[in-house]
Order: structure tokens, then C-alpha cells, then sequence
């Protein structure tokens, strides 16, 4: 009996699925689409939510995008295209934005998608009683009384967000924001559901409660392990989605899952450090390589609290010059990362890495004779050491670096180095507490601006590690906030980062991915990584 | 036997206790905290997320406040990192799982082991008996975290028989490599213990007498040498029973089962400190109740013992 309904079933959906099977070419280019068109694919890690408001992860960022739609989107390029908005109006002050919703999108539920529900989103980010660790970019967004909202000294209706009718939008900023539209691509900002949240509480995420606008719904998540979404036929723009099904798959480690990749059951993941070299050769149409908006560094302590000698600018230039960036690049991390002589990546939008950073023009050979002198000048060479200890957070690949750049120090300037790891959160403690002569750091851009590098080494920063405090760099910065061409700005804080050196730019990072070649559409040209599961297909082989 | 299990229980609360006082302050004690992170977030925010958790309460008041929730409403707390879920969510998912690949491994380890263990003990100096040393011996000498991925390669790359992961509701094709890497040094010890045990007590002067009066060697073994010979690989049931049923960090990070072992270790990382409590009580409480299972089990095999 089972059976027999079982195979009823699977006639009917045959025949259902037939007519579009042998329509299989894709709209625009007219490839031969792949019979299924699912999408798997590895992540390192469980993400802490998946409430747009809640998020906090890059992982989670890439789940949102697939659930939920905000006002814009990003097409491969990275530029910002019509999402939920179809148009908007900016006021002469540049303080109002009037966003047009578009009237046909809907719910998951069939509910039309309103301006109220994106009121409702806004005011649930900055509310302290949803105490996302996202708060803070209501005040990216630049709206009116983030922060008094933020700190509960108004109610959230005064935020800078109304709805004129329910498919106008209008949000008041406090200051003129050039990028304010730029910043409604990031999932904090999409629409809420308030009907779902206020039925379920915190179960709303779950599959089965979770009401969503993008072009998938939830449909099993089993944290740890798998979290899958399936086409949403409510969405909008559902003719044109390909993939139906896109399952993440939690899998701790890289090499496991590159295991798993080989044996076919990973459509994409992360190639395991050192293999990309080999794996270039051998499987080149699958190795995929992109500029990603991170840099690697080593911080120097020049809190006061540190050594004596980190205070003195001559050594911390010579521990600089002394790395020979190719060699890491090229023999210790093997995945095609870019050396680096300064802060900010080279891909990130409207930066150009300036050519006036001398050190970076010269051989290594040149930088190694002028980090000899520069210790020789502050009274230290290899009968009067430099003792000092580099602390990394525990995990292989800081572990190679740590090694491979105490023994250029060593080599070139007889520093005697003592490499210490520690677990994350207390690596961080100390790193915050200036409980360390050099620590390894890494950053990420939030956004594609220089700004988001930069902020780094200004005074008063959170991110500030170093301590490092220099008038002239914070001026500068705080000038680019409003600048309308903030370029030139960014390069003289460049330049004077590189002079006074108080972190070591050793790389910027790439992603290397090994991705199924039958899979079309990853967006490599998208320094921020925003994908849509929407715009890949897979073609047929 | 009532007195007994009473009197345990008396003890197990002031241990739980002791437990969870030792725990809370351990962990208060790491650096760092649950919302630590490279991009330490703003003042403001972090005061809202701690005010929403009461992580600024003094100390004393969060830990009488965590206590009053578990017993009152049975409520564990919120998990810091995984802002979607609970605790009991997070048990009620992960427990499941490392339950039932736990408890397959313990019987898998159990009889695999133990009877190899006897067969060695039997054919003494036989070749059957260097087999089964060579075998428990590379078992134990062979970690999980390696054994695991030979077993992906073997099994999924090359042959391409078992799924490379996941749990999929513990379908039989899933658990087949998590039980035989979580099962294989359990079952390496339970051999050894019971052919070192079963080989002293096949030289007690009873089986000597058993074997005088002409039995035969079945019920020798079975009836006479058997249950003495498990006294010590039970007490060392209870114990590994537990370290199984409640996952392996290895196991359920190399297969992504989506265990609680893996949850336990993270939490720690993560200093998710509700979900660390949480599942120390599980344990604690597994620990103190199996223990007490072993002791009732002890006393049934062997008369001379009295609770």
C-alpha cells in the first residue's frame, strides 16, 4: 500500500518535472541546463543565527542572502542592483531617502512584502532588548538617533525609519552617507517578519515557523550538521531561480571536507592550506581564486606597557623589512595571497595601493641591508640580540608563519624570538590587554571602503591593538569621513603607517575554493564575496 | 539495596553541587569571554547583550539565578553563541545522536571485545591469542583522530560505499564509521582486560577443582571462569559507557554528526558558558548514575560483595 502511493507519487512528480527537464537551457546564455540543480556546498562552522537582525557571521551573511531579500542586491560584479526597492529618492539636504517597494513582492506565507516590515526590521536591530551584537550598524546606516536608540535613551519609534505607505519607504539619516544605499545589502537590514516572530519568539528561525522574502525558505536545519533551503515559489522573481536546492554542511575540518568534495558529495569548499599549488596543476577547472578584502599582519605593542625597545620606530621598520613576504606567500601559505607593504587590500572599491610606499619597491635583498643598519642604529646586531616573543592564536597555519618569520629574524638580525600560541580567547585577551611584545592579527573589511582598513589604527578605535596614537593619522581620517574623494587622504595615511610601522602588512588573503565545474555563476568578481544561490546553475555534463 | 541507592543519591546532589560550584568558577576564570571577539564589539552594544543575559549581575546572583532556573522550570538558559537556541535545544538535538552511536559503539566494543578478549584467554599462547593481542594492540595504539580519516578515505573516497558525514535522523549507512572509530579502543581494552582477568582466574584453584571433576571445558568456561572474570572489566564499563553515550569531540567534528561532543569542547572555546554548564551536569549526573549501576552490578556478580 505504501508502496503503491510512494510510486504514484514519483510517477505524478515526473510528469510534472518532465515538461520543465526538456526545456533545460539556461534564459541568458543558453546553456544546457543539468537535470538536478542542487547546490552543496562546505562550511567551517555552525553559524550563531540566522535571524537577519541577530547574524553576526560571514556564513550566516551568505544564508540570509538566500532567505531573505532586503532593499538591494548585488549582481556578480558587486554593484548594487534593485532588491525589495525598485527606485529610490535622496532630499537636497542628502538626509531623506524615499525607497519604492516593489508591490509584488511577497512572503513566504503569501503576505505581501510591506514598508512596515522593514520599519519593523530596523527598529528590531537597534532595539537594546534584541541586544543583537549587530546594534552597531544602525549607526553604519547613519540613521537618525542610532545611538540614543542603541543606548536605550530613546524609544526605537524615534529611530530615522518610517513607512509613508506600504510601499514607501523613507529613512532620515543624521548625516549626509554617500554609501547609505551601499549598506542596505547587508542582511542586518532586511525585512522581518513580525507576524512569526511575535507567534514564535526565539523559535522563529526554525523550520516550519521561519516566514522568509528571498527566493528559498528553511526547510531542515540540524545545527552542527546541515542546514538546508529549498525554492520559495512565493518569491517574486521565482521564474528565474535554476538551483531548487542548496544545502550548507557543517564540516569542521578542511581536509575532511576536501575528502568529501573528491568523493562527490561537496559541489564547493575551501582548499586545504598548501594544496593549491598541486591542486592548480591538476584540476585547474575547478580551482577557483579570488582577491578577498582581509589582511594579514603582525602588530607591534606600542602601548607604553610593552618593551622599551618597540617604542623606537627604527626597530619596528627593520622587524618589517626583515620579512620577506614572497617567500611566505609563495613557499608557507601556497594560496596564491598578494605580499603586502601596506594596510589596505589592493581590490578593495576606488583604493589604489600607493606607489610612494618605498619599502615596497625595494629588493628583499635592499630590505634586509637596511633593517641590519636600521637595528645597528638603535644599538642592537647579533653579539647584542634583540630578544622578543611572538604570540599567534593556536592553528597550523599561524604556527608556519610564526616559524618561518622568527628565522628570517633571526638570519638577518640575529633576534632571538620566542613563539608562544595561545587558545582564541584568551589570545585576544592578551591582545587587548597589551600583554604582548608582537601579535599576529587579521582583518576583514565590513564594507568595500578603505575606511573599514584603516579605522584600524586610529587612536580611539576599539580594533586598535597596537595602541598606536598619531594626531596627524586621526585628523586625516576623521577628514576622509566627509571628503568627497577620500583617496589621496587614505594614501597619506598609508604612507605614514609605513614610516611609522606600527603593524607588519605581510599579505592580503585570497579565497581558493574548489568548486564543481558544472556549477555556473559564482560571483568571482565580488571582492565582498556576496553570493546568491539564485543566480548559479548548473549545467549539464 | 534500597538504603543504598538512597544513600548515593544523598551523595550525588552535594556532588553535582560541588561540580557545578567548580565548573561556574573555572570558567569565570578563563580570559575572555562569551562575546569576545577580533572586532570587540561597541561599549553600548556589549552592555545591552550582557544586560539581556544578566552577565552583569555579581557572580554569586547569575549562578543562584542559573540554579533557580534548572530547578524551578527545568530551564538550562540560553546559549551566548548559538543566539537562536537553548540549552535543552541543544541537548535535545545533540543528545540523540551521540546516545545512539554511543550506545551501538558500547555494545559493538562490549562484545567484539570481550569475546576476543576470552577467545585469547582460552588459546593461550596459540596463534588465535597473538592475533588478538596484535589486533588490540594496534587498536589502541591507533587514535580516533586518525583512524577516522583513514576510514573517509577508505571507505568513501576509494570505495565509495558510506556517506563521508552527517547524521541524516541516524540512518545504518551513517553510523557505520562513526561506531567502529569511537568503538575501536574501547574495544582494545575491554579485550585486554578480560583476557588478563579470565587468564588469572583460569589458574584459580576452583576451575582446577571444576576441571578434576571431569566438566567439560564449555561450562568451565561459561558457568565457572566467566563471571568472575568480568568483575574489573565492569567497573570499567560504567565509566566508558558514559565517555561513549555522551560523544567523542573527534568523532562528531571529523563525521559532523552534530553531536553534543563536539557542542561540549566548542562551548568551552566559545566560553558559552550556559551550554558548558548544561552539559556538565549531564555528564556529572550520567557519571554519578552509572557509577552507582556498576556498584548494584558488582554486587549481583559477585555474592561475597554486600551493598
Amino acid at each position: 500500500m505504501n508502496l503503491s502511493i510512494k510510486s504514484v507519487l514519483l510517477v505524478s512528480a515526473f510528469a510534472l518535472a518532465s515538461p520543465a527537464l526538456a526545456a533545460g537551457t539556461h534564459p541568458v546564455t543558453g546553456e544546457a541546463l543539468a537535470d538536478s540543480q542542487t547546490f552543496t556546498y562546505r562550511v567551517g562552522d555552525e553559524s550563531p543565527s540566522i535571524d537577519p537582525q541577530i547574524a553576526e557571521d560571514v556564513d550566516g551573511g551568505d544564508i540570509l542572502r538566500d532567505l531573505f531579500e532586503g532593499l538591494f542586491n548585488q549582481d556578480a560584479k558587486g554593484n548594487r542592483i534593485p532588491g525589495v526597492a525598485t527606485d529610490f529618492t535622496v532630499s537636497d539636504d542628502k538626509l531623506t531617502y524615499t525607497f519604492t517597494l516593489r508591490p509584488e513582492a511577497k512572503w513566504s506565507d503569501g503576505a505581501p512584502v510591506t514598508a512596515g516590515d522593514f520599519v519593523y526590521a530596523w527598529q528590531r536591530l537597534a532595539d537594546p532588548e534584541t541586544a543583537s551584537p549587530y546594534q552597531w550598524y544602525a549607526e553604519v546606516m547613519g540613521l537618525k538617533n542610532a545611538s540614543a536608540v542603541v543606548a536605550g535613551e530613546m524609544p526605537v519609534s524615534e529611530l530615522g525609519v518610517r513607512a509613508i505607505d506600504d510601499h514607501t519607504l523613507e529613512a532620515t539619516l543624521a548625516n549626509p552617507l554617500p554609501y547609505f544605499p551601499d549598506t542596505l545589502v547587508h542582511g542586518s537590514t532586511f525585512p522581518a517578519p513580525k507576524w512569526a516572530i511575535e507567534a514564535h519568539g526565539a523559535d522563529w528561525t526554525k523550520p516550519g515557523n521561519m516566514v522568509s522574502n528571498g527566493a528559498y525558505v528553511l526547510t531542515e536545519h540540524v545545527p552542527n550538521e546541515r542546514l538546508v533551503r529549498e525554492r520559495n515559489p512565493m518569491y517574486w522573481n521565482d521564474a528565474n531561480t535554476i538551483i531548487e536546492k542548496v544545502t550548507a554542511l557543517v564540516i569542521t575540518d578542511e581536509n575532511v571536507a576536501f575528502t568529501r568534495y573528491q568523493a562527490g558529495e561537496l559541489d564547493q569548499t575551501d582548499i586545504p592550506t598548501g594544496q593549491y599549488p598541486t591542486l592548480a596543476k591538476s584540476n585547474p577547472d575547478e580551482v577557483v581564486v579570488y582577491p578577498s578584502l582581509c589582511s594579514y599582519y603582525y602588530m607591534f605593542n606600542v602601548s607604553g606597557n610593552g618593551p622599551e625597545y618597540l617604542m623606537d620606530k627604527r626597530i619596528r621598520q627593520a622587524l618589517s623589512y626583515a620579512i620577506d613576504r614572497d617567500i611566505i606567500v609563495n613557499q608557507v601559505t601556497q594560496g596564491g595571497q598578494f605580499p603586502a607593504y601596506n594596510f589596505t587590500p589592493a581590490a578593495t572599491a576606488g583604493f589604489t595601493v600607493p606607489d610612494s610606499i618605498e619599502y615596497g619597491n625595494w629588493s628583499q635583498d635592499e630590505r634586509n641591508a637596511k633593517a641590519i643598519e636600521l637595528m645597528a642604529e638603535a644599538g642592537y646586531d647579533s653579539a647584542n640580540p634583540l630578544d622578543l616573543t611572538l604570540i599567534y592564536n593556536t592553528n597550523e597555519g599561524h604556527r608556519k608563519i610564526a616559524i618561518a618569520v622568527s628565522q628570517m629574524w633571526k638570519q638577518n638580525l640575529g633576534v632571538n624570538v620566542t613563539l608562544e600560541n595561545q587558545e582564541w580567547k584568551t589570545f585576544l585577551q592578551t591582545r587587548s590587554d597589551q600583554a604582548y611584545d608582537v601579535a599576529r592579527g587579521g582583518w576583514c573589511g565590513d564594507y568595500n571602503e578603505a575606511s573599514t582598513f584603516l579605522d584600524l589604527v586610529q587612536s580611539g578605535s576599539g580594533y586598535n591593538d597596537s595602541k598606536y596614537n598619531n594626531p596627524d593619522v586621526d585628523a586625516l581620517l576623521a577628514e576622509a569621513k566627509t571628503s568627497d574623494n577620500p583617496q589621496p587622504i587614505y594614501t597619506k595615511v598609508e604612507e605614514i603607517i609605513a614610516e611609522d610601522m606600527p603593524i607588519i602588512p605581510i599579505y592580503h588573503y585570497t579565497g581558493v575554493l574548489m568548486m564543481n565545474p558544472s556549477l555556473k555563476g559564482w560571483p568571482i568578481e565580488n571582492v565582498q564575496e556576496n553570493w546568491y544561490s539564485r543566480d548559479l546553475y548548473r549545467v549539464a555534463e | 539495596m534500597f538504603s543504598f541507592v538512597a544513600r548515593r543519591i544523598a551523595v550525588a546532589i552535594p556532588t553535582l553541587l560541588v561540580l557545578l560550584v567548580i565548573s561556574f568558577l573555572l570558567m569565570q576564570t578563563a580570559p575572555g569571554g562569551p562575546f569576545t571577539s577580533e572586532k570587540p564589539l561597541p561599549a553600548q552594544v556589549l552592555a545591552n547583550i550582557e544586560a539581556k543575559y544578566g552577565l552583569n549581575d555579581p557572580m554569586w546572583k547569575q549562578f543562584t539565578n542559573y540554579i533557580t532556573g534548572i530547578v524551578t522550570a527545568f530551564d538550562f538558559g540560553p546559549s551566548y553563541r548559538y543566539k537562536d537556541r537553548t540549552v535543552n535545544d541543544i541537548i535535545a538535538q545533540g543528545f540523540p545522536v551521540t546516545l545512539t552511536y554511543g550506545t551501538i559503539s558500547f555494545i559493538v566494543a562490549v562484545f567484539v571485545g570481550g569475546l576476543l578478549g576470552i577467545a585469547a584467554a582460552i588459546k593461550h599462547n596459540s596463534w588465535l591469542d597473538y592475533i588478538a593481542v596484535g589486533i588490540t594492540i594496534g587498536a589502541q595504539v591507533l587514535p580516533n583522530f586518525v583512524m577516522a580519516p583513514i576510514l573517509l578515505l577508505i571507505f568513501t573516497l576509494w570505495l565509495g560505499w558510506l556517506p563521508g558525514g552527517g547524521w541524516n535522523g541516524g540512518q545504518w549507512n551513517y553510523l557505520i564509521m562513526p561506531v567502529i572509530a569511537l568503538s575501536t579502543s574501547y574495544m582494545a581494552s575491554i579485550a585486554r582486560l578480560t583476557r588478563s582477568s579470565m587468564l588469572e582466574v583460569l589458574r584459580s584453584n576452583f576451575i582446577r577443582t571444576a576441571r578434576a571433576k571431569g566438566l567439560p571445558n564449555r561450562v568451565i568456561i561459561w558457568r565457572h571462569a566467566l563471571k568472575p572474570s568480568i568483575l574489573p572489566v565492569v567497573s570499567y564499563l560504567g565509566p566508558a559507557f558514559v565517555g561513549m553515550v555522551t560523544g567523542s569531540f573527534i568523532i562528531d567534528s571529523i563525521f559532523s554528526t552534530g553531536g553534543i561532543g563536539f557542542f561540549y569542547v566548542n562551548a568551552a572555546f566559545n566560553r558559552d558558558y550556559a551550554v558548558m554548564m548544561g552539559l556538565t551536569i549531564l555528564l556529572g549526573t550520567m557519571t554519578i548514575a552509572f557509577n552507582m549501576v556498576v556498584d548494584i552490578l558488582y554486587a549481583w556478580i559477585d555474592p561475597k560483595i554486600r551493598l
